[in-house]
C-alpha cells in the first residue's frame, strides 16, 4: 500500500508573529489539506493567497452561525480568500480551520478551496474560495488581517496522492 | 516517508445493537485525531450523538450552525454540558430504512497541554425533508490529553452496522 497522505510542513510559532508561509510545495500530491489552530492578536479575517498573488484574482462563498443568527454571503474580485474570523480568543480556546486545496498543481483550471472554521465560543463557518489562476500552487500565505497569529498557533501541510 | 494517516481502531455494531461505541487506551504518539461515523439509532426523537472524552462528565461547550429540511439555522452556544454534540443521525421510527449518518470528526493537538478543540462535518440525507447537514465546534475545557472517546446516541442505541473508525495523522 503506498503512503497516500503525508506532511509536508508543520510551523509552530513560538512567539507572536504576523504570517505563515509555506513555500517550495512540490507538485507530487493530488490535493493538499491545511490544518491550521490557534488564535489571533484581535477579531480580524485570516486570508490565504497563493503564489505571492496580490492581485484582485480570488473570490469566495460563505455560510456562517454565530449562535443566533445564520447567514450568508460572498465576494468577488478580492486580494486574497478570506478563512473567516480568526479570534482573539484565549490560548484555552483554540479555533481549528480546516482548508482542502483540491487538485492544485494542474495547469489548465483555476484553483479552489474548501474551508471549514469552528470556534466554539464565537460561531462556525463553511466557505468555498477561488483563485482565477491556472499557475499550480507552490505557497500558500496565511495571515491574520493586520494583527499576528498568537504564539502556540500551529500550521500543517499535509499531500494526498491519488495513487 | 514516515505513514501519516493510521487507522488505530473500528468500531462495527453487531446484531442487537449498542448503547455506544468507545475508543480506549488511545496512543498519544499522534499529532491529530480524526474519526468517520456511519450511524442509525433505535430510538424516536433526539437525534443528535455525544462524544466525551477520557469518561469525563463535565467541561464541554458547543455550538453550531445546522440546514435542517432546507432550512439554515445556528444553534446557541451550550456551556458546561456532560458532552460535546458531533451532529445528528437517523433514528428507525421516523427516517427512512437502511441510511446512516456520514460524520467527520477532527480534533487537533489531541495530547498537547492545551484545551481540546472538535471540528465536525456531518450530514444526514434520506430522501425525505427531514435531513441535517451541519458544522459543529466543540470544546473540552480540560488539558489532559485524551486517551478514550465514548460515542452515545442521545436516546436509544445504535443499531447493526453502525461503524466507527479512529484515525491518528502524524505531523511528521
Amino acid at each position: 500500500m503506498p503512503t497516500t497522505y503525508e506532511p509536508i510542513a508543520t510551523t509552530t510559532l513560538g512567539s507572536d508573529t504576523a504570517s505563515i508561509t509555506f513555500t517550495s510545495i512540490t507538485s507530487t500530491y493530488t490535493d493538499l489539506v491545511l490544518v491550521l489552530v490557534g488564535n489571533a492578536a484581535s477579531d480580524v479575517s485570516t486570508t490565504v493567497q497563493f503564489n505571492s498573488d496580490t492581485g484582485s484574482n480570488y473570490s469566495q462563498t460563505l455560510v456562517y452561525g454565530d449562535g443566533s443568527v445564520a447567514g450568508s454571503g460572498r465576494g468577488s474580485n478580492r486580494t486574497s480568500i478570506d478563512l473567516g474570523t480568526f479570534y482573539n480568543a484565549t490560548s484555552t480556546t483554540p479555533q481549528i480551520h480546516i482548508i482542502n486545496i483540491n487538485n492544485y498543481s494542474n495547469s489548465t483550471t483555476y484553483k479552489t478551496t474548501l474551508s471549514r472554521g469552528t470556534a466554539v465560543s464565537i460561531a462556525t463557518q463553511a466557505r468555498v474560495g477561488l483563485w482565477r489562476s491556472t499557475a499550480a500552487i507552490t505557497s500558500i500565505k496565511l495571515a491574520p488581517d493586520g494583527v499576528n497569529f498568537k504564539s502556540g498557533t500551529i500550521a500543517t501541510l499535509y499531500g494526498i496522492k491519488a495513487a | 516517508m514516515a505513514t501519516t494517516y493510521e487507522a488505530i481502531a473500528t468500531v462495527t455494531v453487531g446484531s442487537g445493537g449498542a448503547a455506544n461505541i468507545e475508543f480506549t487506551s488511545i496512543p498519544a504518539t499522534y499529532t491529530d485525531l480524526n474519526i468517520l461515523l456511519s450511524l442509525r439509532q433505535t430510538a424516536t426523537g433526539g437525534t443528535n450523538v455525544n462524544m466525551a472524552f477520557n469518561n469525563s462528565t463535565t467541561g464541554y461547550s458547543n455550538r453550531n450552525i445546522i440546514s435542517a429540511a432546507g432550512t439554515v439555522v445556528s444553534e446557541s452556544t451550550i456551556l458546561g454540558t456532560s458532552s460535546i454534540k458531533v451532529g445528528f443521525i437517523p433514528e428507525n421510527t421516523n427516517y427512512t430504512a437502511n441510511t446512516f449518518s456520514n460524520q467527520y470528526v477532527y480534533i487537533p493537538n489531541y495530547a498537547g497541554s492545551t484545551n481540546k478543540s472538535v471540528s465536525t462535518d456531518n450530514a444526514m440525507e434520506n430522501n425525505s425533508t427531514s435531513v441535517y447537514f451541519g458544522l459543529f465546534a466543540g470544546l473540552w475545557s480540560n488539558t489532559a490529553a485524551i486517551t478514550s472517546i465514548k460515542l452515545t446516541p442521545e436516546n436509544g442505541n445504535f443499531v447493526q452496522h453502525s461503524s466507527a473508525t479512529l484515525y491518528g495523522i502524524k505531523n511528521s
